[in-house]
């Protein structure tokens, strides 16, 4: 029994950090959301350089060979620097269904070095969300059609764009024709393949919610420490303080609970489903939480577009229901609770599926 | 990261649950608020000694078995499956003796250590006074030195298990010049001295679980304090710290009330579900209760990797003080109409403990440092919020 990361694994994750601490400033995240695309190709070009989109890909293919329990330290550092999803889409979602490829396939061997060199985006279009993100910024869409996994280059389909709450969202409505030379996988392994999709996608949407939580946490203790009413700072003040520490509690029980379920879906064990769905039920109320608490200490700033909290906080009410609403995930919890024989209670926590 | 037990530990496991299934009484003791149920619960830590099971992390030379965090949460695990008796010494085995282990002399240890474990000694603890409560600095109780002894004058108040424990351990002012948590000296003493005087109080549940206690011209020899004159603070604060942080609730105990909720409700399925809220509160109990064990399993694994406990520790303490209100609270609206009938009421029905249980409930945000205390120590020592 150990509850801990590798060293190796912190490491890794220290490391994205301080990049992004340089790299992924607010004033950055505004100017891309300016731009036609909405995402720099340099900024992806350096996750490349730095690895971490060759985090999934096989060491055989020249990668690290790694799995969700790195990619869970990862998606919520990308929460907490509010930085395009696309590292997640691209390196974590899309790589892992193209190692379901056989080795020899033209498309995975096509496309894998460009990804790991962070010169080509994938876009997932899941059955679980009507549109697909990434989309218009991919160069390569794996797509859904009754069951079955299509790898389709974008020039091939037309967009619809949908614009989101978050501006560094980019959905569409993708209009495109199934055919045999876009099938990659049949609807067999097509099943298979988009169910681990569900878990994973909903895994690091839960990862990317308790970044965000926590970076709404320290910008309303940041902004209570400078913010000074009745002659001292607000944090001085009980009910501002009780608002963050709250956010700190649900933030510190959601974190287990993540670690957790990156383990069961790393370790394929039985129970993933439902862990996957309690990381994501903590993870959307910590973040949810923080959210409302952190723009009540930030006051009438927090309602402006100038105050950087709306770019972490858009994010969080944006992906709330990503791979899989509240209702979708509750119900997949109760199924397990109130099943006959479910293996609750003191011990139960650990111990494998009968 | 690897989350699965050794074989060692499923063996620790196994044979835990062997010696409960042959040693648990069959009926359940009676409160240990009772002068009967005291006495009970004192027979059984002395049978847990037998087995050397009454403090599993202690050191095997103590009566221990010199267990680690994990094999701890297993027994805790295995003690609430079982449905065992609660622990009547808990101040003395989870607080005084790890504080005693640390900043003990050799001869205090020998001395309070091997009869707190058998259970001859039964402590209570001394901090609260009518001015110092959430307040702790604010003690006034005195105990001036005068030769050998410190001579007590003041008063305690909220001291659990006090009206039939052997012992106490607690905070008084030794330098009546003293400010705040400064010139405070951590004593040990027998609540049967010449001097003391220990009045119930009865809790909400109509039982006498916590008394004030009266000290005047109270004698105590100077071998009675723990660790330096002045310096009680510190020592209070390390009793507080690690064990409060970890020890004091092992998740075990709200998995198993999730666990009972879970049936109860399946149980009541059909009126339960006119009130949308109760499946979602069971679902919640479920996912909190997990969450905390998740949390303290993480938190064992950090410190037996040399990792050490911070002020995060706080969000413990209000986060299962919180959950263990909610799932009581659930229960009542469960049971409905029935939930206000004693369990002894002739038409109480499966009601069983839960009453109790939700009015204990009530106390959880309140003792061990309030939640507000706790929210201003994650606020100001976690988040580094202003003062």
């Amino acid at each position: 029994m150990d509850f801990t990361f590798t060293d190796d694994q912190l490491l890794f994750r220290d490391t994205i950090h301080n990049h992004l601490l340089l790299e992924a400033t607010p004033e950055l995240l505004r100017s891309i959301w300016e731009t036609d695309s909405g995402r720099s190709d340099e900024a992806f070009r350096q996750f490349g350089e730095l690895g971490l989109l060759a985090l999934s890909i096989t060491e055989d293919e020249g990668g690290l060979g790694c799995g969700d329990l790195d990619w869970v330290l990862m998606a919520e550092q990308v929460g907490y620097f509010g930085v395009p999803d696309s590292v997640l889409v691209t390196g974590c979602l899309g790589v892992a269904i193209l190692n379901a490829l056989h080795p020899d396939h033209p498309v995975r061997q096509a496309w894998i070095g460009r990804i790991a060199a962070g010169e080509a985006r994938l876009a997932v279009g899941h059955p679980m969300d009507p549109l697909v993100p990434e989309a218009s910024v991919a160069s390569l869409l794996l797509l859904h059609h009754e069951g079955e996994v299509h790898a389709v280059p974008r020039d091939q389909v037309q967009l619809v764009a949908n614009p989101s709450l978050d501006p560094m969202r980019r959905l569409s409505r993708v209009v495109w024709t199934p055919s045999d030379q876009t099938r990659v996988l049949d609807a067999v392994a097509g099943r298979a393949v988009w169910a681990q999709t569900l878990e994973r996608g909903a895994l690091m949407t839960a990862a990317q919610l308790v970044g965000l939580a926590s970076r709404m946490m320290d910008l309303g203790v940041d902004y209570s420490a400078n913010r000074k009413q009745f002659g001292k700072p607000i944090g001085c003040f009980q009910a501002v303080k009780h608002r963050m520490a709250d956010i700190a509690v649900a933030v510190e029980f959601a974190r287990p609970v993540l670690y957790r379920a990156a383990y069961a879906l790393a370790h394929r064990l039985a129970q993933a489903p439902t862990f996957v769905s309690h990381a994501r039920i903590a993870a959307c109320e910590a973040a949810a939480l923080a959210a409302r608490n952190s723009i009540q200490v930030h006051g009438a700033m927090g309602y402006t577009w100038e105050v950087d909290l709306q770019i972490f906080m858009k994010r969080a009410w944006a992906i709330d229901a990503a791979f899989g609403d509240r209702g979708f995930h509750k119900q997949r919890i109760a199924a397990m609770l109130f099943a006959d024989g479910a293996a609750l209670g003191p011990g139960a926590t650990f111990a494998p599926t009968v | 990261m690897h989350l699965d037990y050794t074989d060692a530990q499923r063996a620790f496991r196994a044979e835990v649950r062997d010696w409960l299934a042959r040693h648990v009484p069959a009926q359940p003791l009676e409160s240990f608020d009772t002068e009967a149920g005291f006495q009970q619960h004192r027979a059984w830590e002395a049978t847990l000694n037998q087995g050397r099971w009454g403090m599993v992390t202690w050191p095997k030379a103590l009566g221990g078995r010199g267990a680690d965090l994990i094999e701890w949460l297993i027994f805790e695990e295995e003690y609430w499956r079982a449905g065992a008796p609660m622990r009547v010494n808990q101040n003395g085995i989870f607080l005084l003796g790890p504080t005693l282990m640390d900043y003990g002399t050799p001869e205090q240890k020998a001395r309070f250590l091997p009869r707190m474990a058998a259970g001859q000694d039964i402590w209570a603890q001394g901090w609260s006074e009518p001015n110092a409560g959430s307040d702790m600095a604010a003690i006034r109780c005195k105990a001036i030195r005068k030769g050998d002894r410190y001579v007590l004058n003041g008063q305690k108040i909220w001291s659990t298990r006090a009206v039939w424990a052997d012992w106490l351990f607690g905070l008084f002012r030794s330098d009546p010049e003293s400010q705040r948590h400064h010139g405070l000296t951590f004593l040990l003493l027998p609540l049967n001295l010449p001097g003391i005087t220990v009045r119930p109080i009865r809790q909400l549940n109509g039982l006498p679980g916590f008394a004030e206690i009266f000290f005047d011209d109270v004698e105590v020899p100077v071998e009675n304090r723990l660790h330096d004159e002045g310096e009680g603070w510190s020592v209070a604060m390390s009793t507080a710290g690690f064990e409060r942080g970890l020890m004091l609730r092992s998740p075990a105990r709200f998995q198993r009330t999730a666990q009972s909720l879970v049936q109860l409700y399946q149980r009541h399925r059909e009126s339960a579900d006119r009130d949308p809220a109760i499946k979602e509160a069971v679902l919640q109990a479920w996912m909190r209760a997990e969450a905390y064990t998740l949390s303290t399993y993480r938190t064992a694994s950090q410190l037996m990797k040399g990792g050490k406990i911070g002020p995060e520790s706080s969000t413990n303490k209000i986060f299962w003080s919180e959950l263990d209100q909610n799932m009581h609270e659930t229960a009542m609206h469960i049971l409905g109409a029935r939930a206000e009938l004693q369990p002894h009421a002739p038409d109480a029905g499966d009601v069983g403990a839960w009453l109790d249980g939700f009015l204990f409930s009530q106390a959880g945000p309140i003792y061990a440092g309030t939640n507000e205390i706790q929210r201003n120590i994650i606020a100001e020592r976690m988040l580094g919020m202003p003062r």
